[in-house]
């Protein structure tokens, strides 16, 4: 007993100091930062810059569009993994590997292929100009940003969701129908009630990613759309200023705590 | 084992007799013609039945035999790709489960796990918007009847497999139904609770006084609890009938090895009242099976009689002896045939002893016509 303890505390101990080096350093360093200035001493001003109209502003964009873009998710995942588990044949597997594919790609990859697509004189445009219709203004809209975050998130919401309703057992389905449901309440009741872990799991792996992205907003929303993520990236790589940078990431780091703690408890309670 | 058993049904006949006489039953559900196939394999050929009301008919068989698919049918989870389902005179071969009236119990329970035991109960009655004092009332009643009072409020996934098996009892039979249908419901049941929970549904389906169909491969448990007996083989029901009809009168080898231990032999059908198992005669009580003909008997081993050897019809040399608990059993060779015989009094492995058989006791069966039947003889 105390030789496998040993053992496992000994087969641990890279995880713990990866974890210490990669993850515990970079977290006190972005609270020290965060909570000093230039001169090392304690500040709570580059926390409190978040009441800045631009940085307020710029979250609150980055609190709607990332609702907007996991809203879209759910609402594409959803009917999908009830088709794929549905259907149950063999091209499901197929169905999936389509879905998983695109993410073999780099990320930038995709983003700039959307980019491409979307442009003035993009492909999309190019389309549309030869069959005589009007050219689109797709590219630097909040839409393009909402698109982008859905291509590249959709997969983090399907996985969960497709999980979950395919481990409820087709009777459990089957007996409530057989207890008079008709398939809108045996959905609403039973189905849905017990995929609710997968949405939530769906809905955090969506929506903590679309709340920090910078990339996708620089590449399809061309800088005229600036999101959270965007400000702290800047202040990082332009003004140079990793007090308050680190003072908005922590607020941010807030929000992200606040929004799984919330997912967290709705599944306790579903379970209890 | 056995003895207990043919007691059980002595005493379940003369009761279920009793309520022969007094009413006579009225057809409640009827297959008509059903066929399912599912790719290239025949689930259900041309299947005809008929279920009465008020009675407790058991569809016995092997997996594969269809059973499952018969009572998903008769529930709605499956529509038959040719043929109908009646209920009451009406054709529901194409209505929707929620749209009949009758209920299932299912073999894994399939409870509502984000859901308390009396919300699961209550399930149905929601549905149906009844009232809230009305479904507090039946939901207390429904959990009174299957001995969970007290359980309302616990979380399903914390009860035993028993204590779920009586939810799921509970949820279908509060709303009522004029049929329950029940689909290996005690299959995952230890051995010691599945015959408690045996008697405790013989005791629900008499206060209920409603239709129970049950499905289950467990010949013992089709003899202990049914009305009637429904074997079925490879989509075919063998045979139809009372359960003594059943263990005692089996009309074809399937039927005979599944309902129990037996001795199965090929046998020449002399004329009538006379046979031969292996070139010796024996006096049986069948008759009009023709002149010379092979049969097939079935004589159960709890009425092979060992004497001594110079008093039987035929002798042999015992090979084995196993004590069972009520009695012994014992493997005698005779002429390079074996005999299995139950006996209260053992003999020794190696000892030659005689054989007699009550004519009563050789059942003659028709040899099976078709190749299926032939096919369903050799897997069995």
């Amino acid at each position: 007993m105390n030789r496998t303890k040993h053992i496992s505390r000994v087969l641990g101990l890279p995880y713990r100091l990866w974890a210490a080096v990669f993850i515990v350093v970079p977290l006190v360093m972005v609270i020290w930062y965060g909570l000093t200035d230039a001169n090392g001493h304690a500040t709570f001003a580059n926390v409190a810059a978040i009441a800045d109209p631009a940085h307020s502003k710029a979250l609150l964009m980055s609190i709607l569009l990332a609702a907007a873009a996991t809203l879209v998710c759910l609402l594409l995942a959803y009917p999908l993994c009830m088709f794929l588990v549905e259907t149950e044949s063999h091209s499901n597997s197929f169905l999936t590997m389509l879905l998983i594919i695109p993410m073999w790609m780099n990320f930038l990859l995709r983003t700039y292929a959307w980019q491409s697509i979307l442009e003035k004189t993009g492909i999309l445009n190019t389309a549309l100009t030869a069959l005589g219709l009007h050219p689109l203004r797709l590219i630097n809209t909040p839409g393009a940003i909402i698109l982008g975050m859905v291509y590249n998130f959709l997969p983090f919401m399907v996985l969960p969701i497709y999980n979950s309703l395919e481990k409820i057992d087709p009777n459990v389905i089957n007996a409530a129908r057989d207890l008079g449901a008709s398939s809108r309440q045996t959905f609403l009741k039973v189905t849905f009630p017990l995929s609710l872990p997968g949405v939530i799991s769906g809905i955090n792996l969506v929506f903590v990613p679309a709340l920090t992205t910078f990339v996708i907003t620089s590449l399809l929303g061309g800088g005229k759309i600036l999101l959270i993520g965007n400000v702290i990236e800047q202040e990082f790589t332009l003004a140079y200023d990793w007090h308050l940078g680190s003072g908005l990431s922590l607020v941010l780091l807030i929000f992200i705590i606040i929004s799984v703690v919330i997912s967290t408890l709705t599944d306790k309670e579903e379970e209890a | 084992m056995k003895q207990r058993e043919v007691r059980l049904a002595k005493a379940i006949k003369s009761r279920r007799l009793i309520r022969r006489k007094l009413k006579l039953k009225k057809e409640l559900i009827r297959l008509k013609g059903v066929s399912k196939t599912y790719g290239d394999k025949t689930v259900l050929d041309d299947l005809d039945l008929t279920i009465h009301e008020n009675e407790f008919v058991t569809l016995l068989g092997p997996s594969g035999c269809g059973k499952t698919t018969t009572l998903r049918m008769i529930a709605g989870f499956e529509t038959p790709d040719q043929g109908s389902v009646w209920f009451d005179g009406k054709d529901i071969t194409n209505l929707p489960p929620n749209q009949r009236q009758l209920n299932t119990v299912f073999q894994n329970y399939a409870l509502f796990t984000h859901m308390n035991v009396a919300d699961n109960i209550a399930f149905g009655l929601n549905i149906r918007k009844k009232e809230k004092s009305y479904i507090k009332d039946k939901v207390d009643y429904a959990l009174k009847l299957v001995g969970l009072e007290g359980y309302g409020r616990r979380s399903v996934t914390n009860l035993s497999g028993g204590q779920q098996q009586r939810v799921a009892i509970a949820r279908a039979i509060v709303n009522e139904p004029k049929v329950l249908l029940l689909d290996e419901p005690l299959a995952a049941l230890d051995l010691k609770l599945r015959q408690d929970m045996q008697y405790e549904l013989i005791r629900l389906k008499n206060e209920l006084g409603i239709t129970f169909i049950y499905v289950t491969h467990d010949q013992q448990e089709a003899l202990t609890m049914s009305d009637t007996i429904v074997v079925m083989n490879q989509g075919y029901i063998q045979q139809m009938g009372s359960p003594e009809k059943i263990y005692n009168e089996p009309e074809n080898a399937f039927v005979a090895d599944f309902i129990g231990d037996s001795n199965l032999f090929p046998a020449v059908f002399l004329r009538d009242e006379r046979i031969a198992i292996d070139g010796v005669e024996f006096a049986c009580v069948d008759k009009g099976f023709g002149k010379n003909r092979p049969v097939d008997i079935v004589i159960r081993p709890e009425d092979v009689e060992i004497t001594e050897p110079e008093k039987g019809t035929v002798t042999g040399v015992v090979t084995d002896l196993i004590f069972k608990g009520v009695h012994y059993e014992m493997c005698i060779d005779v002429n390079g045939r074996e005999w299995v015989a139950h006996s209260t009094r053992p003999h020794a492995v190696d000892e030659r002893v005689g054989i007699t058989i009550d004519p009563f006791n050789i059942q003659v069966m028709n040899k099976p016509e078709s190749e299926d039947e032939q096919a369903a003889e050799l897997e069995a």
